[in-house]
């Protein structure tokens, strides 16, 4: 047989198994939505060529394990006739991770299932020195856990009170985590103290005179690991609350990441080496 | 808390998600529109979703205080946000 190209294989979503010439078949996903288009095509696949059963990966993908070597091209025409393209493996922009967002969930600041196709469009799959994760979380409860990714977007709402709606119940103060609200309710004050407010957004999420609003935003975090090392991403810049300005944010981290990388070296240590201040000069460029 | 009439009160502090909000349910059931309804509830998950369930079915927070055993009293008005 041939000389088989394993990078060319990885590249394409291909993780080679423990068995001779089997191969664990990475799925795209953006976000983790799969239609059920796709998922009838995954199931076909997977009876036909694996084992019967998929495997649901740590970020939110498909792998279909028992792909035979020479049933590569056959399989991966079939998948693409669904709906289903490769995933990516080795070092380039990997799958991005997306909880549900404020499209679904009441606690959402973002729309995060939107967020992450864009990033997919524009990012998927880039070349890069070492794997690069991006994963997106609606709100500070942080389901999607966005600080363990080399780039994290959370979102986040920075608070307005307007005092002629309030009615001074205190249930803002009550549910703040960062302990920056306090009302007194007989002498019908309140006070904020935006130093401490970290943007979860509950005093208006639950606010009943819709005395609070505001505007939401993304929170983003740099250089995150969890798996050899572990450390959490680092919030360099302020929030920031158009989504066109993300973009040339991530062009400029994975521009650094290219220009200052070392094979096989992971996005936070190449900024430890390099320096935070280098990268938090070139993002406020 | 109130110098208005509390017309009921009701403990969720012995149940959990989703029966805090079915027992609050329940309780404004046996009270009139307009009336109060006083809800003993615990810190986090409870006091952060049954406020904002109760907004979303048109009822109005009406005060929020911490008791001193950490718990917190919430009084709400049926039908008070519609």
């Amino acid at each position: 047989m041939a000389q088989v190209d394993y990078k060319a294989l990885k590249k394409a979503g291909l993780m080679r198994q423990v068995q001779k010439d089997r191969f664990s078949m990475r799925l795209r996903a953006v976000g983790g939505r799969v239609s059920g288009e796709q998922l009838a095509k995954i199931k076909e696949v997977a009876d036909r060529y694996g084992q019967g059963y998929v495997h649901l990966t740590s970020r939110q993908g498909i792998e279909i394990p028992f792909i035979r070597l020479e049933d590569i091209e056959q399989v991966t025409a079939e998948l693409a006739a669904g709906g289903v393209l490769l995933g990516a493996c080795g070092p380039r922009v990997r799958t991005i991770t997306a909880c549900q967002g404020a499209a679904i969930c009441p606690d959402g600041l973002i729309d995060t299932a939107e967020l992450a196709a864009d990033l997919d469009a524009r990012f998927g799959g880039r070349e890069l020195p070492h794997k690069f994760k991006f994963g997106i979380t609606g709100c500070r409860n942080n389901c999607l856990k966005a600080e363990e990714n080399d780039l994290g977007f959370k979102g986040g709402l920075k608070p307005e009170w307007s005092g002629e709606k309030c009615n001074y119940c205190g249930l803002c103060a009550a549910v703040c985590p960062a302990a920056a609200i306090a009302v007194a309710r007989d002498a019908r004050t309140l006070a904020f103290d935006e130093d401490k407010c970290v943007y979860c957004g509950k005093c208006a999420h639950g606010c009943p005179a819709v005395a609070w609003s505001g505007q939401s935003g993304y929170i983003l975090s740099f250089g995150g690991l969890f798996g050899n090392r572990i450390a959490a991403g680092e919030e360099l810049l302020p929030i920031i609350f158009e989504k066109e300005k993300l973009f040339p944010l991530v062009e400029k981290t994975l521009a650094f990441f290219v220009r200052h990388g070392r094979p096989g070296e992971r996005f936070r240590d190449t900024v430890e080496r390099v320096g935070w201040d280098a990268l938090r000069k070139e993002l406020t460029e | 808390m109130s110098a208005e009439n509390i017309a009921a009160f009701v403990d969720i502090t012995d149940v959990i998600c989703p029966i805090t909000f079915v027992k609050v349910k329940v309780a404004l059931e046996d009270i009139d529109a307009g009336e109060l309804l006083a809800i003993r509830m615990n810190d986090g998950e409870p006091v952060r979703n049954v406020p904002r369930s109760l907004k979303d079915e048109g009822h109005l927070v009406a005060a929020v205080e911490r008791r001193v055993d950490g718990t917190f009293t919430v009084l709400v008005r049926k039908g008070g946000n519609q």
